[in-house]
């Protein structure tokens, strides 16, 4: 570092002539450009701004110049330098940007590579489809009413008015329980419907009574492609003043829009329960032929066999027998009941072709259905 | 009951153009379940003709018999010229006739006829049997006809064989429509015209030369009408039409006498019996039996009758179960030809029995004797007891007509009295139940067509007709007039429901378990839940486990499964081996349902009175025969829990898989869970957690491995592991309101410690002197090493715990943390023995 000197010429100082100053600074501008990485950015950078540099030189000279002299040659080093600088902080961007494009470049993956790592799981098609009813009718106002699947004879029968010798007994094929003696005389069946859960509801509370009972069934039925012997079961009860059969209608076809779709004519036909007066099979035109595979053999239909419908349960006004048995007044109220099989209703909903998929617990059977169907 | 439409139009006068598909879809509209359209011979061509037989030429050389005959089929031919054709079967005589199908035609199959050359003839069309005529397919031999059809007489018409069958599953309360006579009337209503009814009849009336007959159970058997036939030719046959009748009706025809009571019993629903008088000893008697009397019914089955059948007797004895079947020993003797004289033996004079039999009596016979037959099937749904006289006059005229016999003027009716049924119904309730408008006149007029006598105004007294025992109640004339006024026209109108609750907790957390076990990837089944004592063996339940204690069914579907699951490991093992089975190796699988726990107590279910609401004690009477049926939830796990892949290493489902889908339940269901050691068969002694509800002594389920014993024994995957929870035992606690923590923003400290204590000692004991110990700086404490091995020495493991401690209201300082962890330690060594490692 050279000492002040008072007497020194400005002119003589080599380095703070302006040609000088420039050529300086032009260098420092091309080795910034050219300048291909951080690391030779950086070593640019200490030549050019380091305190070796030559404007750092020059920027220390003028200390020694007469005062005179010193403003405008400060201004002249300032200028260089600012400009050294700002080239600096540019390029700087320019390279960081550069390398950091690159990094992610480099970083890429291939984001198709299968990963399964947590496992999958999913609910069983007929819990979720009993679910999504379930929460039509309790968006309407019904409750969801249970009740046990060992059941007393005279809640599974004879207060739905199927005395013991009734020919609809026999047509459901029930599983007995054995009596303490070992005997058929427990009085206690399988529930072959879930009416018996009706009477309960019935029983349980004072009417208006407006509930849906899901739950499981049995009848003496072998497993095949269209039978099994438990099967799920959802039936509906409304009680209160005034109920008709324009109101189990109207329902139903809520019911239908909600899980089928609209558009889809029901058919009602006339049929027998002893628990219902009048009552009703109901058939939905097959959603998949429309009807138009019937008596037309080029087109068969495999969802309805080709005869147009698909059974969907069975419905009528409650019979005032059972009302009397339930402690209902039938002189002032009135009800209707219906009665769906979940598992016909899944086959049809979800073209399931053979029943016995249901109830053999195949995960793979279960796993594209989810969480909600 | 299997309806042909061309027997249905003798009584309906049907549109001509009408379809069976057109009826039945109106039938159906009208509540007759129509299972079936069955078109007979739809795709059968002509030329089919009679033909007689003129000449056969028995072909020898070949492998069976073969005929090269010449028939007579009159000009059916175009040429007249008898027809050339070869023949392979061998019932027919040269001068019989037969049915001749001719080159052009097509039989059913589709099957078209060509004049060919076989057997170095020519043949020019084919003899027919009945199978290839699509007349059943008993026999396979040519049909021989009666001698009194002309050659080329049509014998599609002849022999009505196209035709279009309704196949009707008749519902338990619509008994008259197991006849011709009632589908007829239901189509008469459907279509509006009227109904020919066959059994409006000239009936002479009854008097005192009839056979005789003693009611002695005039409940059991309310009429009893008896006719007498003689002089019947035992050789006559049953005429072609009537035995196409039966035919189509799915019933065999057997020989003329037989034949008529079965076709009477079609056409008017009345069941028959034929008695051979000549075998008859003395008057007919009606009695219940005595308990182990015997009878030989007509399928030859010796039966032990109980003291509830009833009967039909003569001198002999019971001589036919009433309502049910006859006995063999007065069955109608077939016809036997004797070569010698040319004529024919068999029955000649017979009673024919039209009574009126209780419907449940004949009932519980049925089921009894499991002889379920036609004349049973319709007593029990319902005959019309008024019809009895008219039958027994069609079958008395159809012996005289065909059978050459002399009806004999005695009639025997005896009828107990039988009030006439009214039933009073408001005008308006049909309006009232449908919610809608019919008016007082179509009411009446629709229950007129049922044939209801209808009076009154505004109250209508109704009297059914006595073929509707079913209508007993004002609401079954409300579903007569609904029903054909057409459910399809009565209006769609929505309830209006008062508002709901929604669903309960214990609904919504059954809901919430299954949603949790899904996303954890469980996946579910649903199994039956019948098992034997194979399954328990199989688990490796002691003899006296109370698990064997089950509720066993009277008539299981399989006997080696003959109770209710008491847990649902069972089943759900079985689905999982099933799946191993099928490839499916990384398996996690949950299952939800009830099981069948007998009481103490074991009791008989009362079954009180319908006609009033069951008092408080016989509905706790009732409750009390069922068995408890507590809801569980139950897990099985095997191979991979979590894969291996690209990513690493994946990890084996075992016992803590199994004890983590615990917790994943008892969270959902807003319970936190404590593990204890346990011990329980199926699992693996040392690998058995009990789990408790948090705080309490009370055991909800176990987890862990299973036993490898039992893993052997049902072929399961090793380590094959499983949970089982009882829901209901969760539901008890249920979820308390949460309060909401105070989150603290001052800095955490952490501190580490590692104790040294007997393999034996719970890790859970050790975390829970710890934190209580610590105190409430306490934020959380997390195990995040175990170590075992020669550094901390033999039967001894260590545990390292990471401890977070916080406060909410200052920056916790170093010498604060120390000091707590210090206490928590101490209390540690303390309750647990443990020693603290260098630290
Ligand atoms: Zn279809």
């Amino acid at each position: 570092m050279s000492a002040p000197n008072k007497s020194y010429d400005p002119v003589e100082v080599e380095a703070l002539k302006p040609e000088e100053v420039e050529r300086a600074r032009d260098e420092a501008l091309a080795a910034f450009a050219a300048a291909g990485s951080l690391d030779e950015l950086k070593q640019a950078k200490v030549a050019h701004t380091g305190d070796r540099s030559a404007l750092s030189l020059a920027n220390r000279e003028i200390g020694a110049l007469p005062p005179h002299a010193k403003a405008a040659a400060g201004k002249l080093i300032g200028q260089a330098r600012g400009a050294v600088n700002q080239a600096l902080a540019r390029r700087q961007g320019e390279l960081e940007a550069e390398r950091d494009a690159r990094v992610l470049v480099e970083e890429a993956v291939d984001v198709t590579l299968p990963f399964d790592r947590a496992p999958r799981g999913a609910r069983h098609p007929l819990t979720t489809l009993a679910e999504r009813i379930e929460d039509t009718f309790v968006a309407m106002g019904y409750e969801v009413a249970e009740g046990p699947e060992v059941e007393a004879e005279w809640l599974n029968f004879d207060a739905l008015n199927l005395g013991p010798d009734h020919p609809a007994r026999s047509m459901q094929d029930t599983f007995f329980v054995q009596a303490p003696d070992g005997s058929a005389d427990s009085g206690v069946v399988l529930r072959t419907q879930t009416s018996p859960v009706q009477i309960r509801s019935m029983l349980d509370r004072e009417p208006p009574v407006y509930v849906i009972c899901p739950g499981r069934v049995y009848r003496t039925d072998e497993l095949d492609a269209t039978h099994t012997p438990v099967f799920r079961q959802l039936e509906g009860l409304a009680v209160d003043e005034g109920i008709t059969f324009a109101d189990l209608k109207g329902t139903i076809e809520l019911l239908v829009a909600k899980l089928i779709g609209d558009g889809l004519e029901l058919r009602w036909r006339p049929s027998y329960f002893p628990f219902t007066e009048p009552s009703a099979e109901i058939d939905l035109q097959c959603f998949v032929c429309r009807g138009e595979s019937i008596g037309n053999p080029d087109r068969p239909c495999r969802t309805c066999s080709s005869e147009g419908w698909i059974e969907l349960g069975g419905c009528g006004v409650v019979n005032p027998r059972v009302l009397i048995a339930a402690g209902v007044d039938p002189n002032r109220y009135s009800g209707f009941a219906f009665g769906l099989g979940l598992e016909r209703i899944l086959m049809n909903r979800h073209s399931v072709a053979d029943m016995r998929d249901m109830v053999e617990g195949d995960v793979r059977f279960t796993l594209p259905f989810g969480m909600e169907i | 009951m299997r309806v042909p439409l061309s027997w249905l139009r003798e009584y309906v006068d049907l549109p001509a153009g009408e379809t069976g598909r057109d009826v039945a879809a109106r039938l159906v509209r009208a509540g007759l379940e129509v299972e079936t359209v069955e078109q007979l011979n739809g795709d059968l061509k002509g030329p089919l003709v009679v033909g007689q037989v003129l000449s056969i030429e028995e072909l020898s050389g070949f492998k069976k018999p073969i005929r090269h005959c010449f028939v007579n089929v009159g000009d059916a031919n175009g040429t007249g010229e008898p027809q050339e054709i070869v023949c392979g079967a061998t019932n027919f005589a040269v001068g019989d006739k037969v049915v001749v199908v001719l080159p052009g035609a097509v039989l059913p199959g589709p099957f078209p006829i060509a004049a060919r050359q076989t057997y170095g003839h020519t043949s020019a069309g084919m003899i027919c049997s009945a199978r290839e005529l699509g007349m059943g397919d008993d026999h396979n031999g040519i049909i021989v006809l009666p001698p009194e059809y002309e050659p080329g007489t049509d014998a599609i018409e002849l022999l009505q064989l196209v035709d279009e069958v309704l196949d009707i599953a008749v519902t338990p309360d619509r008994g008259y429509c197991l006849s011709m006579r009632g589908v007829a009337r239901e189509a008469a209503a459907a279509y509006g015209l009227p109904l020919a009814d066959p059994a409006l009849l000239d009936v002479p009336p009854a008097n005192s030369y009839g056979y005789l007959v003693k009611v002695a159970d005039p409940v059991g058997c309310d009429r009893f009408v008896a006719r007498t036939v003689v002089g019947i030719d035992p050789g006559a046959k049953s005429p072609i039409w009537l035995q196409r009748r039966l035919q189509k009706a799915g019933i065999r025809p057997i020989s003329l006498t037989v034949d008529i009571t079965n076709y009477v019993m079609l056409e008017v629903g009345q069941p028959l019996h034929a008695y051979d008088r000549g075998r008859v000893d003395g008057p007919i008697q009606v009695r219940r039996a005595q308990e182990g009397e015997l009878l030989t019914t007509l399928d030859g089955v010796k039966r032990k009758l109980s003291a509830e059948d009833l009967l039909i007797c003569d001198n002999s004895g019971p001589i036919g179960l009433a309502g049910v079947m006859g006995g063999a020993s007065t069955e109608i003797l077939d016809a036997v030809l004797d070569p010698e004289t040319g004529e024919s033996t068999g029955s000649t004079e017979v009673i024919i029995e039209a009574a009126h039999f209780d419907s449940v009596s004949v009932a519980r016979t049925a089921k009894r004797h499991k002889l379920p037959s036609e004349a049973s099937k319709r007593f029990e749904r319902g005959v019309d007891p008024e019809a009895a006289r008219a039958a027994a006059q069609r079958a008395v005229d159809l012996l005289v007509l065909i059978a050459g016999g002399t009806a004999e003027a005695g009639v025997t009716d005896i009828a107990a009295p039988h009030p006439l049924r009214t039933i009073t119904i408001a005008a308006d309730l049909p309006d009232r139940v449908a919610g809608t408008v019919y008016g007082r006149e179509t009411v009446a007029r629709r229950l007129q067509e049922v044939g209801c006598s209808v009076a009154g105004a505004d109250v209508l007294e109704v009297t059914p007709p006595t073929w509707r025992p079913d209508l007993t109640d004002p609401y079954d004339l409300v579903e007569e007039v609904i029903r054909l006024e057409g459910y399809d026209n009565v209006p769609a109108r929505m309830p209006t429901v008062p508002p709901g609750k929604g669903l309960t907790e214990a609904q919504r957390m059954h809901r919430r378990v299954g949603v949790a076990l899904a996303a954890a990837g469980y996946v579910e089944v649903n199994n039956y839940p019948f098992v034997g004592e194979a399954a328990f063996d199989a688990l490796g339940l002691e003899k006296d486990d109370r698990r064997r204690r089950t509720v066993k069914l009277v008539n299981p579907l399989n006997d080696e499964e003959p109770a209710l699951r008491t847990t649902l490991l069972p089943g759900l093992l079985g689905a999982l081996r099933r799946n191993v089975g099928r490839g499916n190796t990384d398996l996690a699988i949950y299952e939800t349902g009830t099981v069948f726990l007998p009481k103490d107590e074991l009791s008989v279910a009362p079954r009180p009175a319908v006609d009033r609401r069951p008092t408080e004690a016989e509905l706790a009477e009732l409750d009390a025969a069922l068995p408890d049926q507590p809801r569980r939830v139950a897990v099985a796990l095997a191979g991979e829990r979590l894969p291996s892949g690209w990513w690493g290493k994946g990890a084996q489902a075992g016992w803590a898989d199994a004890v983590e889908a615990g917790r994943t339940v008892a969270r959902a269901a807003g319970v936190e869970l404590t593990v204890r050691q346990g011990q329980l068969m199926p699992w693996h002694p040392g690998r058995c957690a009990e789990l408790l509800v948090a705080g309490t002594d009370r055991v909800v389920g176990h987890a862990g491995e299973l036993h490898p014993r039992v893993v052997k024994a049902l072929g399961l995957p090793d380590r094959t592991s499983a949970m089982q929870i009882d829901l209901d035992l969760l539901t008890a606690d249920g979820a308390e309101r949460v309060t909401g923590p105070t989150v603290s923003a001052y800095p955490v400290a952490t501190q580490d410690v590692a104790l040294i204590v007997d393999s034996a000692v719970p890790a859970a004991d050790v975390e829970a002197a710890l934190r209580a110990g610590a105190g409430e700086l306490l934020e959380a404490i997390r195990l995040f090493d175990v170590f075992t091995g020669e550094q901390v020495g033999e039967g001894k493991k260590s545990l390292a715990y990471a401890l977070r401690f916080r406060a909410v209201d200052r920056t916790l300082t170093a010498d604060e943390a120390t000091a707590a962890r210090e206490a928590a330690v101490a209390e540690a060594v303390a309750r647990t023995g443990a020693v603290l490692r260098g630290v």
